[in-house]
């Protein structure tokens, strides 16, 4: 086995995991290898160690086991009757390439997905492999986040778990309608009992790790999915009330949402166009909205427009407040965090460094511009100590004062 | 003047000494030259601070503040710290009042080095050396080059050492070194960049992964130059691609999507016609009758530029033929211009008014409408090509510009238009319709004409 079919392997087993948007490699436990004489640590937030020409940032070692499949799912480059090259790892081969990249400082860890080989069992058990050898033969310490099969047995997800810091199930589309369309494959029902299965193993090790510090961990850092937007009729709000159920229902820590981006050789079934990006961001904005803002997934639906869309010119929460100016303007020295939360520019951080400086003294305009990157926008939406919007927060041009100028082209020299 | 010195530029320790012996001194920060190791700084300084003094308590918070700040590459930082203690103590400052100015640049500081120390942890690369010899024969060595933008090497080290326990290393930077033989942290003095290896045979597998995680269909590279600036790049391998994969993703994406969409763009006035009639720019289709395009011939030397269709033009669905038409027309004909020879049109392609029982009122087309219709006085200029523009009235002359000139004391002069062809200002015709007093509106039409005379003169220079 010579280094360059290694690399060759390589460029056609990374391309083909490109389409799978999350690359966290957060919110596990945190280790370190300064004890044990191995390799490895993970301290809690993930270390981006590249970025990409398209935004996305290098965090793992992000690859597929294979990019066979005897599936035919019509949004994915790698199926059946795609005529993609195919390329085979062996177990070793990664694990060596994840040590290699690791030691030189370049990786988090690995984030290791496959195409299903002969069977979900035989192709789940060459993931675990993977993973064992990492953290058994080599005293891996590093991040690892595997793509769990949902037909695969439970004794294998279970052994997935023990090694790995994150399991993911893709739900792959929004709507049930979508999957049975582009994915005829796989079921809803398996997807989402799998989910379930996970969930309970999750918190069935979370429990013993309380009880017993010995306990084995599992998955500490929980479960996520993925859904692909744009492939489908799905409107944002069907998107955002998916997700809020999935959140509610399975304890996942990410929804990722991938834009359909165009493939080569596409099947026909899908039309040609550019992925739609802004969409994407204005999707994960909502989800930071119910995440970490306080926002119910109706009032994020409520932020959309007659078509069940999201405004793409400006983000969520600035379209929920032109929605709701009634609760407008908000006192900056009197308000409750929650409120504080749901003003436009105001991000948690922000919000946290005004109630701790209200403590102290009156805030102005100036003050609250300090702790902020732009007054401008937020001004018609808040009260400060000698400063009122007046009819500002009225104004029908509102919108076009506060939304974001066209963006220039983007150059690049 | 007092000379405070510590060690080094990371010297917590040493400037918390310090500040203890200054406080008992009574020394106000204003007094106080602080010098870093065994360089003088200020030949003023007379006095040296005394390193005894007791403990002082400091609010919560500070301790933790004021060692990321003593990281930070500003000489000022000691300084700005101690004003902030003196004041603390006090009771002048709050640490919890996040809007205090002198409290808010020092937390901006840490956040910069907690960055560069975010940054440093992500953008290191190793490069392995093979050991020459020794006991232990072959052993992997792996040395890094990195230069920090603050004093944190130091402060850094633990977390390599956690994170590369089982390995042998070494960071090599402008200010100090830093090995670990999987027991020990070792410090030793500065290297150069040639120090440091220069190749590596795994790079070329980590290439090979970057170019192929990139999907080239989404390009976003402000968010990545965001996260990932430039000055990290010599010395991180795979940025010597970014260009490259850039350029072939323009291309492919083209490829991929454009196939078979030719962008059309017209290139004759009769195709801009049918294309504009189809606008949609702004809502000002919607009320109007049609489209009032410019007419006259392709080639002419000389365009007119009025401001936008009025009610007879709006029926007509040609430029210039109601009142205010009429007295151009006139005095055109007296300034000797022929018309035909010359291409007439508006900055705004369909009229604007307001409803007033049957009436239909002119209104101003407003700076949004102005510029969506743009567009389409740019194409007509690029294919007729005039070497002259007489922009007729404010809008007509906005429109060309793009400023907003004042017209009485703008006309006859000549300006540029954004595509860089002459441009000569002067009234719109209508103006004249509007005054009242009969001998003011004959002196001004009589500018007018004057006006259009030296736009026929410099035509013919």
């Amino acid at each position: 086995m010579t280094q360059l079919q290694v690399t060759e392997k390589l460029a056609i087993l990374a391309d083909a995991a490109k389409y799978d948007a999350s690359c966290a490699s957060s919110g596990t436990v945190k280790r370190s290898s300064s004890k044990s004489g191995g390799i490895g640590s993970t301290e809690g937030m993930g270390i981006c160690h590249a970025y990409a020409p398209d935004g996305r940032c290098i965090s793992l070692l992000k690859i597929l086991l294979t990019n066979s499949c005897i599936f035919d799912c019509h949004y994915c480059i790698n199926r059946k009757s795609s005529n993609v090259r195919r390329a085979r790892f062996t177990p070793k081969e990664v694990v060596d390439l994840t040590l290699n990249f690791y030691k030189r400082n370049y990786i988090e860890g690995l984030f290791l997905s496959s195409g299903i080989i002969k069977s979900s069992n035989y192709t789940m058990e060459q993931i675990v492999e993977v993973a064992r050898s990492l953290r058994e033969d080599h005293d891996f310490r590093g991040y690892i986040h595997l793509k769990t099969i949902p037909d695969a047995d439970p004794e294998l997800l279970e052994a997935a778990g023990r090694h790995a810091d994150r399991l993911s199930i893709n739900v792959e589309l929004p709507t049930r309608e979508g999957l049975n369309r582009l994915a005829p494959e796989k079921s809803e029902e398996r997807i989402e009992s799998a989910m379930g299965g996970l969930k309970t193993s999750i918190l069935d090790g979370r429990d013993a790790k309380k009880k017993y510090r010995s306990a084995p961990n599992f998955a500490p850092a929980g479960q996520s999915t993925q859904m692909i937007v744009g492939a489908d009729a799905a409107t944002d709000s069907d998107i955002v009330r998916r997700a809020n159920g999935l959140y509610d229902r399975f304890g996942l820590r990410r929804v990722y949402y991938s834009a359909f981006s165009p493939i080569p050789d596409a099947s026909a079934v899908l039309p040609l166009q550019r992925p739609p990006l802004m969409r994407e961001h204005r999707l994960y904005q909502s989800d930071w909205l119910m995440r970490f803002y306080g926002f119910a997934p109706q009032e994020v639906v409520d932020a959309a427009q007659a078509d069940g869309m999201l405004p793409l010119d400006i983000d969520p929460k600035l379209a929920w407040a032109l929605k709701h100016r009634g609760q407008f303007p908000v006192d900056v020295n009197r308000a409750p965090k929650e409120m504080l939360w749901r003003v436009p520019g105001l991000g948690i951080k922000a919000v946290r460094a005004i109630l701790n400086a209200r403590r102290w003294r009156r805030l102005r305009l100036e003050d609250v511009g300090r702790l902020t990157v732009s007054i401008a926008k937020i001004r018609p939406f808040l009260i400060a100590d000698g400063w009122t919007p007046g009819a500002l927060t009225d104004l029908e041009h509102l919108r076009a004062s506060v939304a974001p100028k066209t963006e220039q082209l983007e150059l690049f020299a | 003047m007092i000379t405070a010195r510590i060690a080094a530029e990371d010297d917590f320790d040493g400037w918390r000494n310090q500040c203890r012996g200054l406080m008992r001194l009574g020394a106000r920060p204003a007094d106080v030259v602080w010098q870093v190791g065994e360089q003088r700084t200020d030949l003023f300084a007379s006095a040296e601070a005394s390193l005894e003094a007791a403990p002082i308590g400091v609010p919560k918070g500070f301790a933790e503040l004021a060692r990321s700040v003593i990281c930070h590459s500003d000489p000022e930082r000691f300084g700005l710290l101690y004003q902030l203690l003196i004041d603390l103590k006090a009771r002048q400052r709050h640490m919890g009042d996040e809007a205090d100015p002198l409290l808010r640049k020092l937390e901006m500081m840490a956040k910069n080095v907690r960055r560069d120390i975010h940054k440093m942890r992500a953008f290191l690369r190793f490069r392995r050396v093979e050991e020459e010899g020794g006991e232990t024969g072959g052993e992997e060595h792996f040395v890094a080059w990195f230069e920090p933008e603050h004093h944190i090497v130091r402060t850094n080290a633990a977390f390599f050492v956690r994170r590369f326990a089982g390995m042998k290393w070494s960071i090599l930077t402008p200010s100090l070194t830093i090995h670990w033989d999987r027991q020990t942290l070792l410090e030793a003095s500065a290297k150069l960049k040639t120090d440091a290896p220069t190749e590596d045979s795994v790079e070329d597998q980590w290439k090979t992964y970057y170019s192929s995680i990139f999907n080239p269909a989404r390009l976003k590279v402000n968010a990545m130059l965001k996260e990932m600036p430039k000055k990290y790049w010599h010395n991180m391998p795979e940025t010597a691609l970014v260009t490259e994969l850039i350029q072939s993703a323009r291309n492919r994406e083209v490829a991929m999507i454009e196939k078979d969409i030719v962008p059309m763009v017209a290139d004759t006035l009769a195709t801009l016609r049918a294309e504009a009639d189809r606008c949609r720019r702004c809502p000002l289709y919607g009320p109007a009758t049609q489209l009032v395009f410019g007419e006259g011939p392709a080639d002419a030397r000389l365009m007119f530029v009025g401001e936008q269709p009025g009610d007879q033009e709006d029926r007509a669905g040609r430029p210039f033929v109601g009142p205010a038409g009429q007295i151009f027309d006139a005095a055109l004909a007296q300034a000797g211009v022929d018309r035909t020879q010359s291409y007439v049109t508006n900055a705004v392609k369909h009229f604007k008014f307001r409803p007033e029982g049957k009436k239909r009122i002119h209104e101003r087309p407003n700076v949004s409408e102005i510029n969506h219709c743009r567009w389409w006085l740019k194409r007509e200029i690029e294919l007729v090509k005039p070497e002259l523009i007489v922009a007729l009235g404010a809008t007509a002359a906005l429109s060309l510009t793009g400023r907003s000139l004042p017209i009485t004391a703008s006309r006859g002069q000549v300006f540029e238009s954004l595509e860089g062809v002459p441009v000569l200002v002067t009234i719109h015709p209508s103006y004249l319709l509007r005054l009242p007093d009969a001998k003011a509106a004959e002196r001004e039409r009589l500018q007018f004409v004057a006006d259009l005379e030296s736009a026929q003169r410099r035509l013919y220079r």
